[in-house]
């Protein structure tokens, strides 16, 4: 397989040719693994090209909501992505749109790459009806098909992703589970509830922990008595990778997708990223860790920089052709953007739907015992 | 002489109502299946789910390791993508440790999603005080469920309760919790012909009257039916006639019913197990004192309720802390002045 790959990328770059690269990946860290992903990847123009939008798309739309958070245009809860799009990203790409994925309130970017446009995601932050679910569930709570949220409650949606991958097993439509977490919730109980009976039933999930460093303002080393999240799945085979790398992302989920597609049972991934907000709008992200270290970050490990340069580098696109990407996405951002400021905020008569699915309509107390309020479907 | 419903009548323990439910809908609906701890292998911890492994097998029925929180997680997931799981805890007070799966989870999910995510599960196990078992594995949870929007709160009494409820429960695309009680599990009820047809469903939230009476209205669920039933008939002997309501759902609380009973016999006492500080009860008389039946009161309504304290071990406390027949009797004569 490799001879193979190493033919292909002579071929390439004999004939200057913009199709396609082989470039080359670091070494993951293997836990009770054999083998790990090919240390050799195929990225064509084409992917190169859809990869680089798509996170260029994140990395705007996060900036854009930081920008409405501080006008006070976005309220509440606001936790954004920039700096770990490759995760993402890479994630999408190894699985198939009719797998199925779940993560924590970190979420707009999974929102998108699952299948959510940018206008319905930034209008559901800025709380208005067009919102991916009308205004409703705000920043944390996005759903779309086989994505399973945004969820708010720090680790309880890895049980539920286990529970996903069950049903997947269980239907035998040959489907799996994505489901992610951070640092900071990789201490929590009920991920090694569910590493043990994922492992005992053999469901075919993929845990990925996305370790940015920091669990709020709380370093890993202060938080983890091991930090080799990769291994704290015990009896779970893990691997441990740059998150900041598109390729490796990329090449290590078709991997672990494999894995449990094979019928092995789970497998663990650690993604080492990096977020450069801090952990919510609500905190600056510089009073635990310094300007510095996050300028290093932007400097040196920039996701979408290391794309850009990959391909520059090997003659698969053109600064042109980049800069016109760009200019594209901010248009996008820009027209989501509008639509998010003003389109109107929900009706009031939706304030008690969807309470029940599939039940008739019903009353529903309102703030005082004269006002009843109808609830439906 | 008519071949009435009578003699079609058959004698069924609530614990076999259940399990015929569990088993008609594992049957009719190849996405239902049970977890908990025990289900499987043990036949259940109370023999609830008896037979069911040995007849659908691992796959629709799973033993899971003693990890509440977890298992319950992995029921939600799995509702979340498509199948209709049954997840039991061996009893209500385990459910503390997974109650965020159940609310935040389970619950808010579909309001959250604004309609995109319908999350079809029964919680289920036995719930509130048994005899003996002291103070962690003897609290009432109808209260602290019944408060949650999103939730369908189910709480049946007798055998054809428990089927019909458990039945609907199973078909309902909502997370329903169904309280069930340990101390009824061998209780048998006369179960009608019609109860023991394939399809008998009972309406989640539609409350029942178990007796006729005039003079006070006495609302309660699970096995507090059975004490207001037994104070009522020895109420009777001294002309005082009761009119006994089986809730049996918590949430939506049929507070209609109650208010039909209460502007009929203008006398309310409510009967739980549970403790009386933001109960069962409390919600009862504040939606009376809120709604039509108030001006029809001619005393205050009532809560009878379990003492306000952690469940003591020996027999003559426990017996002591939770409401018993001459409880009510007492209550009904303050309550009608006699």
């Amino acid at each position: 397989m490799r001879k193979m790959l190493t033919i292909i990328s002579n071929v390439l770059r004999g004939s200057a040719s913009r199709n396609g690269a082989e470039l080359v990946s670091e070494k993951c860290d293997l836990h009770k693994l054999e083998e790990g992903p090919p240390l050799q990847a195929v990225l064509t123009r084409e992917e190169g090209l859809q990869y680089y939008r798509t996170m260029q798309t994140i990395r705007r739309m996060e900036l854009k909501a930081d920008q409405l958070y501080k006008q006070k245009i976005i309220r509440g809860f606001c936790h954004l992505y920039d700096g770990q799009e490759a995760c993402a990203v890479g994630i999408e790409t190894g699985i198939n749109l009719s797998d199925h994925l779940i993560t924590a309130y970190r979420a707009h970017g999974y929102t998108l790459t699952r299948g959510g446009t940018v206008r319905e995601i930034m209008a559901e932050l800025t709380g208005r009806r067009g919102g991916i679910a009308k205004g409703k569930g705000g920043s944390m709570h996005m759903y779309t098909k086989h994505f399973y949220g945004g969820n708010g409650i720090v680790g309880a949606q890895v049980p539920l992703g286990a529970g996903v991958a069950l049903a997947c097993k269980y239907l035998g439509n040959n489907e799996i589970c994505v489901c992610l977490y951070g640092d900071g919730a990789a201490n929590q109980g009920q991920i090694f509830e569910t590493y043990n009976m994922a492992s005992l039933w053999k469901l075919p999930c993929i845990f990925i922990c996305e370790n940015n460093k920091y669990g709020m303002g709380t370093s890993v080393e202060r938080a983890a008595a091991s930090t080799d999240y990769y291994k704290r799945g015990d009896f779970i085979p893990g691997l441990r990778l740059d998150g900041m790398d598109v390729l490796c992302v990329r090449e290590a989920t078709k991997f672990a997708a494999e894995h449990c597609r094979s019928g092995k049972g789970p497998i663990l991934m650690e993604l080492q990223t990096y977020r450069y907000h801090g952990h919510s709008m609500s905190d600056p992200g510089v009073s635990y860790r310094t300007r510095e270290e996050i300028q290093e970050v932007r400097s040196k490990s920039d996701p979408i920089s290391m794309l850009k340069d990959r391909m520059l580098s090997n003659n698969m696109a053109s600064v042109e052709e980049l800069k016109e990407i760009d200019v594209e996405v901010r248009k996008e951002i820009e027209d989501a953007a509008q639509f998010a400021t003003t389109d109107p905020e929900p009706p009031l008569d939706d304030l008690c739907n969807h309470i029940f699915y599939n039940d008739p309509p019903m009353e529903v107390r309102g703030t005082n015992p004269w006002t009843k309020l109808k609830s439906v479907s | 002489y008519s071949s009435s419903d009578i003699s079609d009548h058959i004698s069924v323990t609530v614990r076999d109502a259940l399990n015929q439910a569990l088993d008609e809908e594992l049957e009719r609906d190849e996405r239902v299946f049970l977890l908990g701890e025990e289900v499987a292998q043990y036949d259940g911890a109370y023999k609830v789910s008896r037979g069911l492994w040995k007849k659908y097998g691992d796959k629709r029925i799973i033993d899971t390791p003693i990890t509440e929180m977890g298992f319950a997680g992995i029921a939600v997931g799995a509702a979340m993508a498509g199948l209709r799981p049954i997840c039991e805890f061996m009893t209500f007070n385990f459910s503390m440790q997974a109650i965020d799966q159940v609310i935040n989870s389970a619950a808010k999910t579909y309001y959250m999603s604004a309609g995109l995510q319908p999350v079809p599960i029964v919680f289920r196990g036995p719930n509130g005080a048994s005899a003996g078992v002291a103070a962690q594995h003897s609290q009432c949870f109808a209260a602290w469920y019944g408060h949650c929007p999103g939730l369908k709160v189910v709480s049946p009494w007798s055998a054809e309760d428990a089927k019909g409820l458990l039945k609907s429960a199973i078909r309902d695309d909502n997370p329903v919790v169904f309280l069930e009680n340990e101390l009824m599990y061998g209780v048998p009820f006369e179960m009608s012909e019609e109860a023991q047809s394939k399809d008998f469903l009972l309406p989640i939230g539609k409350a029942k009257i178990e007796r006729q009476g005039n003079h006070v209205t006495l609302v309660s669920h699970s096995r507090m039916v059975s004490l207001c039933l037994d104070a009522a008939a020895v109420l009777a002997k001294e002309g005082i006639e009761c009119e006994v309501i089986n809730m049996r759902t918590i949430r939506p609380l049929d507070a209609e019913a109650i208010e039909t009973s209460v502007m009929k016999t203008n006398h309310l006492i409510t009967v739980e197990g549970g403790w009386p500080q933001f109960g069962v009860g409390a919600e009862i008389l504040a939606r009376i004192m809120e709604g039509p039946a108030f001006n029809f009161l001619d005393a205050p309504a009532v809560r009878v309720t379990g003492v306000d304290i952690p469940m003591p071990y020996a027999k003559i406390l426990e017996d002591n802390s939770i409401p018993q027949i001459k409880d009510i009797i007492f209550s009904v004569k303050k309550t009608l002045n006699v």
